[in-house]
């Protein structure tokens, strides 16, 4: 089906499913329930993971597949986030244009740092990418500051010159819509003491989310995607072969500035507001992050990744020290008081404590990401049965 | 002229941290072959060694003090450092006045110890990684090693002030010869740079004149061919490994008074620092060393108000446009060897 094998398929629906059932799925304890910090079924968070969830795949692309690993990604993020707000100062709130504009012009740019960053490999290619983004961040920083907005960056105002929109009243929110649907439209759905909330934001970005998921599967099912694979396992046999390997890096690089510039755009859709921090270099390791985390190389890890970071940043970060001592109230004192002395830093503010061990063991124990932890789960349980050998680009970690 | 002297001396101290830090890094790259991201970690940690000595220096105990009366009219309580009850007061004042080059004698001890501890417990498993994973696992290091410091010692930067005898500036260029009032220079920038130089020379002569320093440099050109000869050159790199761990935290601790330590200083540095090392030329240490001056100096002459005034903006990315120029036209960098971390 859509030129998908049945496995890849499976994969899709399943991801599919997971995506359009996610106010229920991330709702899972009732309101006022002592569980209910745990649930993450509110439109901000739901819309970031699956945004977040495109500039990982994207990067996958790249860093999965030719094993470049670039740490300026983040620029293209940016880039099309302003692209993207200049649409929608310009143009319309539509978020059509400002989508479409933002993915070519994050393009064009990764066409320019990528046509100069690939002809270095290694961890220069990661240090060119990072001059870049660093450039990137300095300038919308400061120079660039009547068009990027500097350190306040930069929001639609009612007195923008939209050419196809209506003119606002004085002092009225210009909003983002898709053809008069508003992005934070929506409606509760009220069952017993649970309470699910349906965004239109969120589905048409889990929407955009999909299509980019199946573009990605079909580019790791092509003799492109093989191709990519080629240049990581051996570039220097591949060019003894006569092929040239740069245009194929080159147009994955593309691909995963314009996945970036995708993400760039969804999240100006979703909250119309865009800064320069978002391209610091810290945003692209996050990405990075994200991708090793979940496995890198494979199509649903960096998925998982991006969900399982993002959730956490918002999450985790959110108990204090007064939940803490709710959960151990049952202990007598002095064990309470010691649980929560464990826990405390790794909880609340210090969650990128969490994050940064969790990275670790995983870079250490699990080069495959979660997903290989999932696999090597999977293979205990079913141990008596004969394995099968099919090669699947699933199974092959990063190296 | 004297514009350009302030700028090359404005240049020096991050010129020297640069460098420093650099230093440690192409060390580290040259013996091991591993990349490493917790460098930065290291500078900050060394930081905060500053902090921790003289924060250990300031313990006191509460004294009664009959003589003298507080608002209630009871006995007044004096906190009085422990170091008085040893030293007596003169002299307890005087040590904790030099906290922070005495820390240098604490954080020696510590920066090697961890250096030993990161490079068994951890990097040790790392050599027949790719450079991808290494470069992973010590970002992840690095991650965790700044959220622990951001635990004990808070977000916000903690002043460490250098001694009475540094502080403030005086007038350079009359020294100089130049007119007066118009160079005035902090007096503990001076200090930084003399000290970055003391080090920087240290390690080359330990590298050139000793024993053990040859063997290390036999190692860095040919590893196997000194294992053959049944030199344990292990051990050897491991002892490196802490004396750079020991060089990126003494640059820590003595720029401890130019910048308040805070927690993430350290990324701040690592970022410019493996600029740095790429445009020195990976694996050459000299190359690290003139790369770190030069663009510390030429990142200060980027800052001049004629420049920005042409050039907008040309300070803060002027690093990276010299790296990227670089990199592209002189693949090896300034100084590197043929043959390093060429794929």
């Amino acid at each position: 089906m859509f030129g998908l094998n049945k496995r890849d398929f499976s994969l899709l629906l399943i991801v599919a499913f997971l995506a359009l059932a996610a106010p229920f799925i991330l709702n899972p304890f009732p309101e006022g329930s002592a569980m209910a910090q745990f649930n993450a079924g509110y439109p901000d968070l739901m819309q970031r993971l699956v945004i977040f969830g495109i500039f990982a795949i994207g990067f996958n692309i790249l860093f999965g597949l030719t094993g470049y690993l670039s740490f300026g990604h983040a620029a293209f993020l940016g880039v099309g986030s302003y692209a993207a707000i200049w649409m929608m100062k310009l143009l319309t709130m539509n978020v059509i244009p400002a989508i479409i504009v933002s993915v070519l012009i994050a393009g064009l740019f990764s066409l320019l740092v990528g046509w100069i960053s690939l002809r270095r490999s290694g961890i220069y290619f990661s240090i060119l990418t990072l001059a870049f983004a660093q450039m990137s961040y300095a300038l919308a920083y400061s120079v660039l500051t009547p068009i990027t907005g500097g350190e306040t960056g930069l929001q639609p105002k009612y007195t923008d010159a939209r050419i196809l929109d209506a003119a606002l009243e004085p002092g009225q929110q210009p909003r983002a819509n898709l053809f008069g649907v508003e992005m934070n439209d929506g409606f509760e759905l009220v069952m017993g003491n649970w309470v699910f909330t349906f965004n239109a934001g969120y589905y048409i970005a889990a929407v955009v989310m999909l299509i980019a998921f199946y573009l990605s599967i079909r580019i790791f099912r092509s003799p492109f995607g093989m191709m990519l694979r080629a240049v990581k396992s051996n570039q220097q046999r591949m060019n003894f072969t006569g092929l040239n390997s740069k245009p194929y890096t080159l147009a994955a690089f593309v691909i995963s500035g314009m996945y970036a510039g995708l993400a760039g755009g969804l999240l100006v859709a979703m909250d119309t507001q865009v800064g320069a921090e978002r391209m610091f270099w810290t945003a692209s390791g996050e990405v990075v992050l994200m991708t090793i985390l979940g496995g890198a190389g494979t199509l649903i890890g960096p998925v998982l990744g991006a969900g399982f970071i993002k959730y956490m940043e918002n999450i985790v970060s959110k108990i204090n020290e007064t939940i803490l001592e709710q959960w151990f109230a049952f202990m007598p004192d002095w064990l309470g008081d010691f649980m929560v002395a464990i826990i405390y830093p790794f909880i609340g503010k210090g969650w990128h404590l969490t994050l940064g061990l969790i990275f670790m063991l995983v870079v250490i124990f699990l080069p495959g990401g979660l997903v290989e932890g999932g696999q090597r789960i999977g293979r205990m349980f079913k141990r008596k049965q004969p394995q099968d050998n099919t090669p699947d680009a699933s199974k092959t970690p990063a190296e | 002229m004297d514009a350009i002297v302030i700028q090359i001396l404005n240049g020096l101290d991050k010129g020297s941290a640069y460098a420093l830090i650099a230093l440690g890094l192409t060390l580290i790259f040259g013996t091991l072959g591993v990349v490493n991201f917790a460098h930065g970690a290291l500078f900050m940690i060394g930081a905060f060694c500053a902090v921790t000595f003289s924060k250990f220096l300031n313990l006191s105990h509460i004294v009664i003090d009959e003589t003298r009366k507080d608002f209630l009219g009871n006995p007044l309580k004096v906190e009085v450092p422990y170091i008085y009850d040893f030293f007596g007061q003169a002299t307890g004042d005087a040590i904790i006045d030099w906290a922070v080059p005495l820390s240098i004698i604490f954080a020696i001890p510590v920066m090697i110890a961890i250096g030993f501890i990161m490079e068994r417990g951890l990097i040790k498993h790392f050599y027949k990684r790719p450079h991808a994973d290494q470069i992973l696992v010590t970002f992840g290091l690095a991650i965790v090693l700044q959220e622990v410091i951001k635990y004990y010692y808070g977000a916000n930067p903690i002043p460490t002030p250098a001694p009475a005898a540094f502080a403030g500036s005086f007038d350079f260029g009359a020294m100089l010869g130049f007119d007066p009032n118009q160079i005035i220079y902090p007096y503990w920038r001076l200090v930084y740079f003399a000290f970055a130089a003391v080090i920087i020379g240290a390690v080359f002569a330990f590298l050139q004149f000793t024993t053990f320093g040859m063997v290390v440099r036999a190692g860095m050109a040919d590893r196997e061919t000194v294992g053959l000869l049944g030199i344990d050159i292990d051990k050897r790199f491991t002892i490196m490994f802490g004396i750079a761990a020991a060089v990126a935290g003494l640059a820590g601790v003595m720029y401890a008074p130019i910048n308040s330590p805070n927690y993430h200083m350290g990324m701040d540095f690592l970022v410019l620092s493996f600029v740095v090392v790429v445009v020195g030329g990976m694996g050459s240490l000299p190359g690290a060393v003139l790369a770190g001056f030069l663009l510390g100096i030429l990142e200060s002459f980027a800052s001049m108000a004629v420049v920005l005034e042409t050039l907008p903006g040309i300070n803060q990315i002027i690093i990276y446009l010299v790296a990227i120029i670089i990199l592209l036209t002189r693949p090896r960098g300034l100084m590197g060897r043929k043959g390093v971390m060429e794929e």
